[in-house]
């Protein structure tokens, strides 16, 4: 035994008897773990900003190892999975637990619409248009007759073009609340889920004893709106004012300080403003990432420039700010229902053009001009001369754009929607590769698709 | 408000003159889509760019006669990457090829569908209904 492995038995002995009898003298470092304990650091500001969601990291995962190509698994996600919001189907690619590429496959839906839109008069054309992004009806409705509008260049009523903006002002409203109600349920908020469709069925009330369907409208047309509005319609109208708020703050008490809600939602899904404008992303989602644009106050339509309203924006392009903005813009949208409201003008709700608004059933008994107007609108629909025009409204989910071309026929020669989904989903790949597969759905959730706009 | 213009460009300066336009501000491309003209003129198809500017404010909408020839025109992906969708709904639609785009598959009609559903020599699909005692035409 040499003098090394001497030294080293001492010092065993030394330990073990230290660590045994620690109460007979002293202790030392290697007896107790004591002293090996260290308090937490304090957190420098950069990372008390990123804490607190101030500062904007994209939460990619990197792996240094690329990995070989078997190790990584393609999963088809959709087009039947409950969180996809409709029939979209995703072509995943996985490694382990996270995505590495995304493909979205579409046209599940697709029925043909602007194929039929060739085929239906101007005054049929908002039945079709309608049912393309089916959460916000009115917006479809409302772009298509803007457009026709300014190719028979005429101008509607005052109480006409209030009566629209009330009406898509509420469905904005209403289109929110299915997306902060179906994105609360993909992230598993489900009372989220109750709460949104329990409010949106509140003004689906409205639209109902107004137009005569929850869905599907076909209430504004070229020329104006299909009819008045109800008796009684403000106090309707009030009772929307007064909830609304009210369930906001619940949600906001529910959700806003809730830690799982922010764990789950900051930085997740960044979308800055760059990849906005390369992807052509409106909305919501461009307003989120802190660019201000919208719409209703750089190219105003139906008058809604009288209205008194902030645009809300926010900086983190998270999902998280995806989510706040829209709880935010129903703010907005209510302040301009109660503007609306209280401003309403007297007075004829349609054109006074009889070649393009249908006479009275009254007046049919009376003259037979206005059964002839009656007849040939009906049959042969109202001529349009040649031209071609585009318009764009703010919808819910963007830039809702109309397109027609007219050959000077009742039909239009091209109808062309420009969907503010079908570009949004565009964004898919981008926000959620690189990122846990547990974010994917959350990040669907935040661009809020309907599959009815994407696939038309 | 927002300005508007309109440009006719010949499609062989289409790829260039974009990025020339988007070089002058006109950050998004906010839509692409096809016109058929079928026997109404010369060029039968005509592609209609839509361009804006968030920071000046404008519209710009582009029209481009695409040559009967050969159906095909430079993609505008490498400018504007959000003409991927729309150039792919373009060549389902219409069958016009976009040289230089990474992935021209259909992409909302099926994929093993014939025909390019918008054009005007497509029919519309509809049955005709055979009534029992109908005259006999």
């Amino acid at each position: 035994m040499d003098d090394k492995e001497k030294k080293q038995k001492e010092n065993i002995q030394d330990s073990e008897y230290w660590a045994t009898n620690a109460e007979q003298g002293g202790w030392s470092l290697s007896s107790t773990d004591e002293g090996s304990q260290e308090m937490e650091k304090e957190e420098t500001p950069e990372e008390l900003d990123i804490q607190m969601g101030k500062e904007i990291i994209d939460d990619y995962i990197d792996s240094e190892t690329p990995s070989s190509e078997d190790e990584r698994m393609i999963v088809n996600m959709g087009p039947q999975h409950p969180s996809t919001h409709g029939v979209l189907r995703l072509q995943v690619e996985l490694e382990g637990e996270i995505v590495r590429r995304v493909k979205p496959v579409i046209g599940y839906l697709h029925t043909g619409m602007e194929k039929t839109g060739e085929s239906l008069t101007y005054s049929q054309g908002c039945t079709n248009t309608t049912r393309m992004d089916y959460l916000s009806p009115f917006f479809n409705e409302l772009v298509f007759s803007l457009t026709t509008e300014k190719l028979l260049d005429i101008e509607v009523p005052e109480r006409a073009k209030q009566i629209r903006i009330l009406m898509t002002e509420l469905n904005r409203i209403t289109s929110h609340l299915v997306a902060l109600a179906t994105g609360g349920m993909d992230i598993g908020a489900i009372s989220m889920m109750v709460f949104g469709f329990r409010e949106r069925e509140l003004i689906l009330n409205f639209f109902e004893k107004t137009t005569g369907l929850r869905m599907n409208h076909n209430y504004i047309r070229p020329g104006g709106i299909a009819a008045d509005l109800p008796d009684g319609w403000e106090r309707d109208v009030r009772e929307i004012l007064e909830e609304i708020p009210k369930k906001l703050k619940d949600y906001d008490q529910m959700l806003l300080d809730n830690p799982i809600w922010n764990g789950r939602l900051r930085n997740v899904g960044i979308l800055t403003t760059q990849e906005c404008f390369a992807l052509g992303i409106t909305g919501p989602s461009l307003r989120a990432s802190g660019y201000d644009w919208d719409l209703r106050k750089v190219q105003p339509y139906s008058g809604i420039e009288k209205f008194e309203f902030n645009v809300p924006i926010l900086n983190e392009s998270d999902v998280f700010s995806r989510w706040r903005i829209k709880v935010l813009e129903i703010q907005e949208s209510l302040k301009i229902v109660r503007q609306a409201m209280e401003t309403m003008p007297k007075g004829d709700y349609r054109i006074d053009d009889k070649k393009v608004t249908p006479p009275p059933r009254k007046r049919l008994d009376e003259s037979m001009e206005a059964l002839i107007h009656h007849f040939k609108l009906f049959t042969e629909g109202f001529k349009v001369k040649e031209g071609e025009a585009y318009v764009a409204v703010e919808s819910p989910r963007g830039e809702l754009g109309c397109y027609i071309v007219s050959d000077g026929s009742s039909k239009p020669y091209k109808m062309h929607i420009r969907g503010p989904s079908f570009c949004n989903l565009q964004a898919l790949p981008v926000i959620m590769s690189d990122s846990p597969i547990a974010d994917a759905v959350a990040s669907i959730a935040s661009l809020d698709p309907v599959i009815g706009d994407v696939d038309r | 408000m927002i300005e508007e213009e309109v440009v006719n460009i010949r499609s062989e300066d289409l790829h260039k003159k974009i990025s020339e336009i988007k070089n002058a501000g006109y950050e998004m491309l906010v839509d692409l889509t096809v016109v058929d003209w079928y026997r109404k003129r010369d060029n039968r198809f005509e592609l209609v760019v839509n361009l804006l500017s968030l920071s000046k404010k404008k519209r710009i909408r582009i029209f481009s006669d695409i040559p009967n020839e050969n159906l095909e025109c430079k993609s505008l992906t490498d400018i504007y990457p959000g003409a991927n969708f729309y150039e792919r709904e373009a060549f389902d639609m219409y069958g016009i090829i976009f040289l230089g785009h990474p992935d021209l598959t259909r992409i909302l009609m099926p994929d093993d569908w014939i025909g390019h559903p918008l054009r005007k020599d497509f029919g519309l699909g509809k049955i005709p209904v055979q009534f029992k005692n109908a005259p006999k035409v």
